[in-house]
């Protein structure tokens, strides 16, 4: 299997400098909460990349489109059509004609420009504060293979929307997910990963074994999932760097499921299920040491990290119904945090650590919601006939999701946490159980 | 007829009341075919065959599937076993205490109205409990083998109750031998 992160070969520039030194004053004028809910996007204009020489015309438009339509894809966001531009970006270094742009109400203004040496291309941009008529931190380059002149766009567009929003981007990063086929009674499901925007999908497994809820590992290196190979579940640890894999986590006379990565990468958190009932385990992953973290005649499933790594939240039914609990990271004593109508399902903590997002049911929807991680401040984000497994965007703001309308296939969505911008996620088939991986160095 | 270790499978499954030909050979049950690696060519792969009988003979695989019945159903979210369950299973714990050469797989399932993990440990737990009443009615526990397919093998697929009702399920598979 070739390498799926592809390492930029080199990024050059001095992205930290530029970037600490001028973000805070010069970024004000734009600035974007997120967390309010963005009621009126902010127009922004992105003309072609200019061309610096005749190879890098064909890629001129293309990465304008892409960093268009991530921008776009936000909600935060609202691009000016080229046709009502009065200005033109013919040079990169030319000084920007501020009053052509405000004419037709930017706020933002992106330029870049692009050229190409063989399978070498550097890409650069500059962003603007069209009403203060200033630029906003310096111009950045990105040089690479042309293979990889979708990320450079990615990359473009998260210092643009980090400039503008004070947070991470998560443009430039991957999600695995369960690409299916074949008839609902004997669905084939199937390990993929593609880019957060649905491109450059590969399959990772061959159909062969029923496959289910694949996590990535924070750096991105490592995909852990259940799968039924044996004929019944078990956990398979897959280095996405060589395609090698592994069951791991075996328990005697147990079915091995919900497999979740800690922070650190170092251990994993799984369900077993024997004898009726689901427990939850943590297994250090080089030593294969595992050790018992709850013990309740109740189903325990579902668990995830909180970013420190020191606690887990997971669902229970302990209590009668499905519920979310927190308990400290090596076991103990078991905290219930959801308390509404319902029931509450499959909890996952923020990669910021502010929130958990999970499934709920009532009534006959279902629903992706976020809570404080003590519970409170529950807000409800969707609803539907079927909403569940929710997956954060490494920057904490969005959420992916699997959607299946009454009757159809299952589909990947992603929303805002304010429950703005609902969004199919293109894929190639049905897809469900998306796992949103780190941002890419 | 003799049990030998090596010999696998008539995964004579269920669904065989649409089987016409009791010859035919074993088909994969509920659980479908998740096999495990190996290159998909035209050999056996090691499988078996053997005959489903005649549903007219109480020692047939086709007679426990069709006439006694191969699987129990279940209220939501519930593995509690009802009067109804009960009477199936003591029918199929009858026919394998006077069937001991086969071994059983157990499956248990779950509707779609929860979410994917949540329904892996719930078929799981209707399928212990499957077990363990049939453990009660003197079946030996090291004949069964319990799998949980949480939602992922729907019997039926038309999203509204009617399906949910036979979805939420336990199968039990009669494997082993014949000859």
């Amino acid at each position: 299997m070739t390498r799926l992160f592809h390492v930029l070969p080199a990024l050059f520039l001095v992205w930290f400098a530029a970037f600490a030194a001028t973000l805070p004053a010069q970024a004000q004028p734009l600035r974007l909460q997120i967390t309010e809910g963005v009621i009126e996007p902010m127009p922004f204009a992105m003309p072609a990349f200019v061309p610096e020489n005749s190879a890098g015309n064909q890629y001129s438009e293309a990465l304008a489109r892409v960093v268009s339509a991530n921008l776009t894809n936000t909600g935060l966001f609202r691009e000016i059509p080229r046709s009502a531009h009065l200005g033109r970006i013919s040079s990169f270094d030319a000084s920007v004609n501020y009053s052509d742009w405000r004419a037709i109400n930017t706020q933002a203004l992106i330029t870049g420009a692009v050229s190409v040496s063989g399978n070498r291309m550097n890409v650069k941009f500059r962003l603007f504060d069209v009403l203060s008529g200033q630029q906003i931190g310096e111009g950045l380059q990105f040089g690479g293979s042309t293979d990889n002149w979708r990320r450079m766009a990615h990359k473009v567009s998260d210092a643009v929307y980090s400039r503008i929003t004070g947070e991470g981007g998560y443009f430039d990063s991957r999600v695995v997910f369960i690409s299916e086929s074949g008839s609902r009674g004997n669905r084939t499901k199937r390990l993929a990963i593609m880019d957060q925007d649905g491109e450059n999908m590969q399959y990772l497994t061959d159909g062969r074994a029923l496959v289910l809820g694949p996590r990535m590992s924070a750096s991105g290196d490592r995909i852990i999932y259940t799968t039924y190979e044996t004929g019944s579940p078990r956990i398979a640890l897959m280095n996405t760097q060589t395609g090698q894999r592994q069951l791991v986590g075996d328990i005697p006379g147990a079915m091995t499921f919900s497999p979740r990565f800690s922070p650190d990468g170092r251990s994993l958190v799984f369900s077993a299920a024997r004898g009726g009932n689901t427990d939850l385990y943590r297994m250090d992953i080089s030593s294969g040491q595992i050790q018992q973290l709850t013990s309740s005649p109740s189903i325990a499933t579902a668990p995830s990290f909180s970013p420190d790594g020191r606690f887990i939240t997971f669902e229970s039914d302990r209590s009668g119904t499905s519920q979310i609990y927190v308990m400290p990271a090596n076991g103990g004593e078991a905290r219930r945090i959801s308390f509404g109508q319902g029931r509450y399902s499959t909890p996952v903590w923020s990669p910021r650590g502010d929130l958990i997002a999970f499934t709920k049911s009532n009534a006959g929807r279902f629903h992706i919601g976020v809570m404080r991680t003590d519970g409170s401040e529950e807000r409800l984000l969707t609803a539907s006939f079927l909403d569940e497994g929710p997956t954060w965007s490494p920057n904490g703001r969005v959420v992916k999701f699997t959607r299946e309308a009454q009757g159809g296939d299952p589909a990947l969505f992603s929303v805002d946490i304010t429950g703005r911008n609902l969004r199919r996620v293109p894929t190639p088939g049905p897809a469900s159980d998306p796992a949103w991986g780190p941002l890419l160095p | 007829m003799t049990l030998t270790s090596k010999t696998l499978l008539v995964l004579a499954a269920l669904a065989l009341a649409a089987c016409n030909n009791p010859r035919a050979g074993g088909s994969f049950g509920g659980g479908g075919a998740d096999g495990f690696g190996g290159p998909g060519g035209f050999n056996d792969g090691g499988i078996s065959v053997g005959n489903l009988g005649d549903p007219n003979d109480p020692n047939s695989i086709a007679h426990f599937q069709q006439r006694i019945g191969d699987r129990v159903f279940f209220t939501v979210d519930s593995s509690s076993l009802n009067d109804e369950a009960r009477s199936t299973l003591n029918g199929q714990a009858r026919w394998l205490t006077s069937n001991p050469q086969y071994s059983i797989i157990i499956e248990g399932h779950a509707d779609e109205r929860g979410t994917r993990e949540y329904n892996v440990a719930l078929g799981e737990r209707r399928a212990n409990a499957v077990m363990q009443y049939l453990v009660s009615q003197g079946v030996s526990a090291n004949r069964l083998r319990t799998v949980s397919y949480g939602k992922e093998r729907p019997v039926e697929a038309c999203a509204a109750q009617r399906c949910w009702d036979v979805n939420r399920r336990s199968v039990t598979t009669v494997s082993g031998v014949s000859s």
